[in-house]
This record gives structure tokens, sequence and C-alpha cells, in this order.
């Protein structure tokens, strides 16, 4: 069973074969509506590999305990497959130490355990800054804070191709600034932020920084020690691994200053009525059982993934966004939402005469299944003038054939609808 | 590309009709001198439809008109509801209102639906039975449903409704 090579770190190295990619994610060969699947919805979440779901059912059906407690030996070898999990995310966003990674339901956890912690040692009147094209885990969060302490929040405005130019962060940043908190790319168009110049422009104003990197870690190779960014959040489920974790990186002196987020078991070291005291990192940021197994999910969607020149998949991903690109140019009346100069992986639009909702359903008796709707970034349609928009978006297993029959369903869409 | 058999379930989902009052919604507007008003959004996509209504002294509806954005389904459906509700009374809108969430959730005859709405309200329901292609597409009954429950919240003297909760 290669549920079994998850013990080594080092994974081994293979070739990027589209064709046997397909192969290692066993639902890409269902069909839906007696028509093969076409998924251009990995930016929503993303599909499994075969290995990611062995070393899932294996420690279910093999290895199954609570982490951290028992001292006998299926607890053991859970909690180190668990530590071996930290371990993989710690090499592969290059922290300097495990202290560094707290795992987290998700996302957006890891965003609101920073508003709700490094958060409250902020005052009324100092500044947050956030960009027009946030999804809405990226704000909800700092307008709670906003209305908790009195901060201010301050949005980053976007051009007319969906972009967030440096200069408009530094013109935003004060001295007042005390957190810039922007995804690395946007869920809902696909620009990519130059998240590295933005961190050094925050520092340079003595502000910290968070980067949303749930897109980000999907398709670029993250260092976190050459981003020097503070905090790096993302979602496991959007990596090929199972939902239900994320991840938190902060910088050790950071997570050491700050308050823990939620108190229950595991996060402390000694507890008395009077006084408790605060586990080390990152257990002061753990409380509760963990989610265990989705962890060591997510350490095997880390091995898989690194097994592959990451190089060879981005210029895969960044085939298809040009073909799709220039393939739905040629349907009339299309608008693209969202023409960066820099983007990744996915793509925004609205046609004419069809709203994205309807275009959906339609595209969806085809097996294609696309997003429609505001993709949790109201404001940023606000923007632009629409309620709502078709995205497409493609993961490391998505074909310019698929990107074919994806056209192929507007056209028919537009010629039941228009 | 041929449009196939296998589409049969869209094609009763946009029907003519459908497609006509979605391009070319009737009442749309605001009825200057209404008495009720009320908003309803559906959170999920972020469609939304405002309806401004004159009622007379016994609920009747004199006068309705709906102003909104939203799929072909969500528009089609407030402008037949416009046509359909005029001149009724308040506790036959009511009674439609149930009959419209009722034929684009369930799966009842038409016969069985008719002998239990079609009492008075006659052929204003079978105007509105273009929605129940809605039926096959679960995910799309609140797009459906959204205008008629923004138009019970006006009638409940409610300012907001939503497809949530
Ligand atoms: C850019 C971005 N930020 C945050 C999130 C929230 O992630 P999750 O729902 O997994 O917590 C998402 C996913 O929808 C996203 O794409």
């Amino acid at each position: 069973m290669n549920a079994l090579a998850y013990n080594t770190v080092k994974s081994e190295s293979r070739v990027f074969d589209l064709d046997l990619v397909r192969q290692d994610f066993p639902i890409l060969s269902r069909a839906v509506h007696d028509k093969p699947l076409t998924y251009l919805d990995s930016a929503a979440s993303a599909q499994k590999p075969q290995a990611v779901i062995d070393v899932i059912r294996y420690q279910y059906e093999h290895e199954y305990a609570n982490v951290h407690r028992g001292a006998y030996s299926l607890s053991e070898a859970l909690t180190s497959k668990y530590e071996l999990a930290r371990e993989k995310v710690r090499q592969f966003i290059n922290a300097k130490s495990d202290r560094e990674i707290v795992f987290t339901k998700g996302a957006t956890e890891a965003i609101n355990l920073v508003s709700a912690t490094f958060g409250r040692t902020l005052e009324a009147g100092d500044e947050v800054v956030i960009t027009g094209l946030e999804h809405h885990s990226n704000i909800i969060p700092w307008q709670l804070l906003r209305d908790q302490c009195g901060i201010v929040l301050k949005i980053v405005p976007i051009s007319d191709e969906g972009d967030v130019s440096l200069n408009e962060v530094e013109l935003a940043l004060t001295k007042k600034t005390k957190l810039v908190a922007i995804s690395h790319i946007s869920n809902a168009l696909g620009t990519v932020l130059p998240i590295k110049e933005i961190a050094a422009a925050a520092h340079a104003t003595g502000a910290k920084i968070l980067i949303d990197g749930c897109q980000g870690i999907v398709h670029e190779k993250v260092d976190v020690k050459d981003l020097d960014c503070d905090f790096y959040a993302f979602s496991g489920h959007k990596l090929y691994g199972p939902n239900g974790i994320g991840v938190l990186y902060g910088k050790e002196e950071m997570l050491d200053a700050m308050p823990p987020y939620q108190g229950g078991g595991e996060m402390i070291s000694n507890v008395t009525f009077e006084h408790s005291e605060w586990a080390e990192l990152p257990a002061k940021f753990e409380a509760g059982t963990p989610p265990i197994v989705p962890a060591v999910g997510l350490g095997a969607a880390i091995d898989y993934l690194s097994s592959f020149d990451r190089k060879d998949i981005t210029a895969h991903e960044s085939d298809l966004l040009a073909y799709a690109t220039e393939r739905l140019q040629t349907l009339n009346s299309i608008r693209l939402i969202g023409t960066a100069e820099k983007k990744a992986a996915a793509i925004s639009f609205v046609l004419e005469g069809a709203h994205p909702h309807d275009l959906a359903t339609i595209l969806d008796r085809s097996g294609v299944c696309v997003r429609a709707g505001h993709h949790c970034a109201q404001p940023l349609m606000d923007r632009f003038g629409v309620t709502a928009t078709v995205r497409a978006s493609f993961g490391m297993y998505n074909t310019r054939e698929e990107v074919d029959v994806l056209i192929g369903a507007l056209g028919r869409a537009r010629e039941i609808l228009c | 590309m041929q449009v196939s058999e296998k589409d049969e379930d869209i094609l009763s989902l946009y029907q003519k009709i459908i497609l006509d009052h979605g391009k070319s919604p009737r009442n749309a507007g605001v009825v200057k001198q209404h008495n009720c008003r009320s908003e309803g959004k559906n959170p999920l996509c972020g469609d939304r439809v405002t309806v401004t209504a004159a009622l007379g002294d016994e609920g009747q509806v004199l006068n309705l008109k709906f102003d909104g954005k939203g799929c072909a389904i969500s528009i089609a459906s407030a402008s037949m509801m416009t046509e359909a509700v005029r001149g009724l009374r308040a506790d036959d809108v009511r009674k439609m209102i149930q009959a419209v969430a009722k034929l684009c959730k369930e799966d009842t005859s038409d016969d069985q639906f008719f002998s239990e709405y079609g009492d008075g309200l006659g052929t204003r329901i079978e105007y509105l039975s273009a929605l129940s292609g809605v039926r096959q597409f679960p995910a799309r009954f609140k797009c459906a449903n959204l205008p008629w429950q923004t138009l019970l919240s006006c009638l409940d003297g409610n300012d907001s409704a939503t497809t949530e909760g």
C-alpha cells in the first residue's frame, strides 16, 4: 500500500504526463448527465488523487486514535504522522520551524485566528489595509474587528484590468498601518498580486503582512522566507488535499507574542482555576482535538504535488489559461472580467443576454462544472458592475480538450438562451 | 451545435414563454403610489428583486411592479407574477404563492395540482405552469421562488425577504 510511502519526507520524482496525472484522480473518469465530467471548478475545491484517498482510508482502517494523548502505540503512530504532516507543510513553504505551522480547519479559520489574536493588540485608529478583490473571508474578519475596536479599514482600489498595483498599496500605507491583508492570487479573477513587493512596502512603514494564499499556494511555489511575510494562510482542499484542514503560517516571534485563539485541551501546559499557562507553539493555537486525519491527508497531497517539478504544472496551467482565453474571446458578446497581465488558472466572464446561473445550469447538463455567482467577492463584482460571473478554473489535471467542451457547451447554451 | 433530446429538461426549464419574460419583463419598475414595498435577496448568488404594490382597502392587488437583477428564471417568475396576481384578493394571492412553491418543487401531477388550486385561480395558475420546469433543477428553486417570497413579505408588511433561513 502506497500509504506507507507517507512516512518518508522526500517523495519520489515523476515526470508530468497529463494522461497519467488524470488517471491518478479517480473521480475524473465518472460521467455527469451521461457526459464525461469536465471539472472546471478547482478554484472552489480541487479533486483528490488516489494517493490522498488511500492515506486517509489507511489511517481509519489501520491506525486511528486521538493524538498526543494515549500512551499506547496506535496514538503514538498517528501523532507522529500528524507531526510529520506539519514537517511536510514546513518544507513545502520553506518555513524556518515547525513551530510556525498551525493547523486550522481552513483558510477562513486561519484568517479569523489572526484577526482575533493579533487583531486584539490593535487600538482604535490603527489601520488595516486590504484590497478590493478580497474573498469575503479576508474582508469580514477585519470588519468585525473594526466594529469591535475601532480600527480603520482601508481598501486598495482595483484597476479596470482587475489588477492591484504596488503603487496603490503604497498610497494606502501610513504610519498608522498595522497590517496589510491581501490575496496572493484572486479566486474570482485569477490576478496574481506582487506580494513580495507589497510585503517589503508594508514592512518599510512598520506594518505586518498577512497573505491569503488559498489560490496562491496551488499555482505558485511559495517560499515564506523569501517572501518575508508575517502570515500566510491556506486551505488543504484546494491543494488536492481533504477538506477540514487549513494552515496558518506565522513567523515565530509573531505567534509567540499573540494571545491564544480558542481555549481548550492541547493548548495549555498547566491549568488551575486561578491561572493557566499556554502550551508551546504551535499547540498554543490548536485547542481541542485537531483535524488529525485531514492533516495527514494534506501531507499526502503535498507529497503528491512535490513528486512533480512544480514548473511543469505551472507551465501546463498557463497553457490552459492562454488557450481558454483565446478560445473564449472568439465568442460573440463575451466580456472577460479580469485581464491583468499576470494571471493564474482562473478566467471569469459574462455573456451578454445570458445570466451566469442560466449558463451554469445548461453547462452542467453537458457535464461541465463551472462556478456562477459572486465568488464570495461581492465588492469586486460591484466594482465591475455585475452581480455575478461565470468562472472556469483549472487544476493540474485539466486538458485543452476540456476547454473545447466548455466552448461548445457555451455555444449551445447561447442557442437555448438567446 | 445540435440541441439533442437529452436536453428535454433544459428545454422545459427554458421554455419560450420563460425566455420571453426573462428578456422583456412585464411591469418592470416601481409603482409610484405604492403602499407596500419589499426587497428580496438571494445572498448565495446576489440576485435581488424589489416588489412594490398598490393594495386596495380589502387587500386586493390593484397594481404590482418589480425591479430586479437576476437570472432568466427569477426575472421571468417575477414578470409572470405581476401579471398573475393583479386584481386578486390578498387571500387568493397567498394561496397562489403557496401554489407556485408547490408547482416548482413537488412532483404532483397536473390534475392533482389543479384540483387543489384550480378553483378560483383557474387560468391564472395554468399560465404559471411554465415555471414547473424548475422541478428538475432543485438548485434553481430559489430563483423561481424569490419574487413570490418577496411579494409575501410585502403583504405581511415586511420590507425585506431572503431565500435563506
Ligand atoms: C482567495 C480565497 N480566500 C479564502 C477562501 C476561503 O477558504 P475556505 O472556505 O477553505 O476557508 C477561499 C476559498 O473559497 C479563497 O479562494
